[in-house]
């Protein structure tokens, strides 16, 4: 489905504008934006980029406007996009979950600074990930992307597209100041049409199409306006009419398939890397920026002749229980640094329930782990009896 | 503008409520109008100041510049926030007897009062809190690097309207605050610009008498937005005032007085032909914007004429 207009080739540019590029590339024609630091860079780009591929950008007065107004452009058949970093990300969370509720495909990037509140506007935190997981109201399950440098950013914008055409709902592209905002090399591949997954759609002028009704798999085929069909959407709880049904049955069967297309599908979903994980007795789980600096730490330490490895979190949710499960019982020891006080260290622990040691390297943000605390974290953990 | 028998410096008071040494840009026609706001306002006064260049400018150590009580609220909630602090006051005054008469005052640039906290504003003039807003107005989000607003002018090119092949840059007019406000038939509504100090001063000390909210939009000059030189703040204010772009005038009540009117306008030509981000206009795009300032200019000029005629 790519139009011309879609950059191929190798360029050095920043993660931000990668992050765009890799949108064009998968079809995102509309782009809704606020200008926030460290995310602006993007809503710029794409007020350049989109004219010239026949997309629209607009700017909204906030972000509570811009996630709602992908969530209308998704509805009348385009692939659609918005990027914020912190306090916008947390504006946004009323409509998540109407995007969850509606199913919308849509994506979300989130170039994170530190927090809370205004915190830290241009440096950088990894500190929104429960909130990506959590924040808004309800039970549901959410799919979360974390790129570790702009080739990354360009890639998982392609597969956070597929990803939110595919299962029906926002797709969350958490990334972080320091990979927004450096620059490296960018190879763009020509994306071709059977690269790119748009949502299953209904025949058109099938007679009695009912929007939430799927046929076997979890996932109801999805009308866009303008299509033929009536139909009524709404994020009140509904029936596979889309109407809406306040009875627990109703919540029970909803929410439970809303919950089980993304959990059982998490084999589907989940990518990790792995990084010198043969034999290794010391796992680093790392994600983002962080991963590369972890590697680094890792490198250093097999150097040295400590069995260590990486394994780098490409998906943040779902999480990767059933291999953090696998590898408690073959490891020593987790090694978890995040740029916040603890996330997705209690997701390690839960997950190694007591079978390995899970050891925290928190930093508070600002800027990046320096190598040598996550190879003091190693060694700590190498030297336990 | 009202006579001045004397027109010099020491009728203002030397005192400084906004310090030297802050982080505004050279030239910033912001920070000056901002000064000037604290002159009138004084020393009882709690300001609440939205996310913005005033707020980022103003406050990191050493530079801190505030010389009043000072609280920096989220990007949508200076009027929200400012409305909690004039409740408490009035609950301190009938509970525990404080007696002391403290302005409330909110602040924000055009995105704060415009986009984002446009429903916060209108909450907090509805509710009719004893409050000042003050719009500064640049007319871009320029914290973030020339962003557009609802008050960016129609032409404009900023990073997120940008002028080229596919687009002239900013396409819609500017959101008019000032009539925004008086639709909430709050007494007192002033405009005002960064290049008329007297003009800005008299305004807040009129907004100040007022028992209720009152709302002032000054159009703040920023060099570093508009793409125009650093020593041309006061001049392009003017400019703006004197092509008729940026009418001046107060809603008292719901009645209108133009502040300044000139017998003849200067042509919009020379405020834009000045000014980087209308540097790709062409002579189509000017008339355009000539036609819709007269239109607007001249709509003030008859709801002001028609208070006189009463």
């Amino acid at each position: 489905m790519p139009d011309n207009g879609c950059l191929t080739g190798e360029f050095f540019m920043n993660g931000d504008n990668a992050c765009a590029e890799g949108a064009i590339s998968a079809g995102c024609r509309f782009f809704a934006g606020y200008p926030i630091t460290p995310a602006t860079e993007i809503a710029e780009r794409m007020s350049r980029r989109l004219p010239v591929v026949g997309g629209t950008y607009i700017q909204m007065e906030d972000e509570i406007a811009s996630m709602a107004a992908i969530l209308g452009a998704s509805w009348a058949g385009v692939k659609a996009m918005t990027s914020t970093s912190g306090p916008g990300f947390s504006l946004m969370m009323e409509n998540i979950g109407l995007g969850i509720m509606l199913e919308t495909p849509c994506v979300v990037v989130n170039i994170q600074r530190a927090g809370p509140s205004t915190g830290l506007p241009t440096l950088i935190g990894q500190q929104d990930i429960m909130q990506a997981r959590w924040g808004s109201h309800g039970s549901y399950e959410i799919i979360a992307l974390s790129p570790d440098s702009p080739q990354q950013m360009f890639d998982l914008t392609i597969k956070a597209f597929n990803l939110s055409e595919k299962y029906r709902l926002p797709v969350l592209i958490m990334s972080d100041e320091v990979v927004g905002h450096m620059s490296e090399k960018v190879v763009m591949p020509e994306i071709r049409t059977e690269d790119l997954f748009y949502r299953e759609m209904p025949q058109k002028g099938a007679a009695g199409y009912l929007p939430y009704k799927t046929n076997g798999s979890l996932v109801p085929p999805m009308a866009i306006a303008g299509q033929g069909h009536h139909f009524h959407v709404t994020g009140l709880t509904h029936d596979e009419r889309g109407y809406p049904v306040m009875t627990s049955r109703a919540q029970d069967q909803l929410i439970t398939r809303l919950v089980d297309k993304i959990r059982l599908n998490a084999d589907d979903i989940i990518m990790c890397n792995d990084y010198m994980m043969e034999g290794a007795e010391i796992v680093v789980v790392a994600y983002g920026i962080t991963a590369r600096i972890a590697q680094f730490a890792v490198k250093q330490a097999r150097e040295q002749g400590i069995k260590a490895g990486c394994l780098q979190l490409v998906t943040l949710w779902p999480f990767a229980e059933r291999r953090i499960g696998q590898l408690a019982s073959q490891v020593k020891a987790f090694v978890v640094p995040e740029i916040n006080r603890g996330q997705i260290v209690y997701e390690v622990e839960r997950c190694a329930c007591g079978r390995a040691r899970t050891l925290l390297v928190p930093h508070s943000g600002g800027e990046v782990h320096k190598p040598a605390i996550i190879s003091a974290a190693i060694r700590e953990c190498h030297a336990d009896r | 503008m009202e006579t001045l028998s004397i027109y010099a410096p020491k009728l203002i008071t030397s005192r400084e409520y906004i310090a030297s040494g802050h982080r505004a840009c050279s030239g910033c026609g912001e920070v000056l109008a901002m000064r000037y706001v604290c002159k009138a306002l004084g020393r009882n006064t709690i300001i609440s100041n939205a996310t913005g260049c005033m707020e980022i400018i103003s406050t990191p150590l050493p530079q801190t510049a505030w010389e009043v009580p000072w609280i920096h609220t989220l990007f949508e909630n200076a009027s929200a926030v400012a409305s909690g602090i004039e409740c408490g006051l009035k609950a301190l005054k009938r509970k525990h007897g404080y007696t002391r008469e403290v302005k409330v005052v909110a602040m924000g640039g055009d995105g704060a009062t415009a986009d984002i906290g446009l429903q916060s504003l209108s909450g907090a003039m509805e509710r009719g809190h004893d409050f000042i807003y003050v719009c500064y107005d640049n007319e871009a989000y320029m914290n973030t690097g020339i962003q557009r607003s609802s008050e960016t002018p129609f032409g404009a090119s900023t990073t997120t309207a940008p002028s080229g092949k596919a687009s002239m840059g900013q396409h819609t007019w500017q959101k008019n605050m000032a009539a925004i406000a008086a639709a909430h038939e709050i007494q007192y509504v002033a405009t005002s610009c960064s290049s008329y100090p007297f003009d800005i001063m008299t305004k807040v000390e009129k907004a100040i008498k007022i028992k209720g909210p009152s709302y002032i939009h000054i159009l703040s000059v920023c060099p570093t937005g508009w793409r125009c030189p650093s020593n041309s703040t006061i001049k392009m204010g003017r400019l703006a005032v004197e092509t008729g772009i940026f009418p001046m005038y107060e809603i008292e009540n719901g009645k209108y007085t133009l502040n300044i009117d000139l017998p003849k306008l200067r042509p919009v030509e020379d405020y834009l032909k000045l000014q980087g981000r209308f540097r790709h206009l062409d002579k189509d795009n000017t008339a355009e914007i000539q036609e819709k300032v007269l239109d607007e200019y001249n709509k003030v000029k008859r709801l002001a004429a028609g208070n006189k005629a009463k």
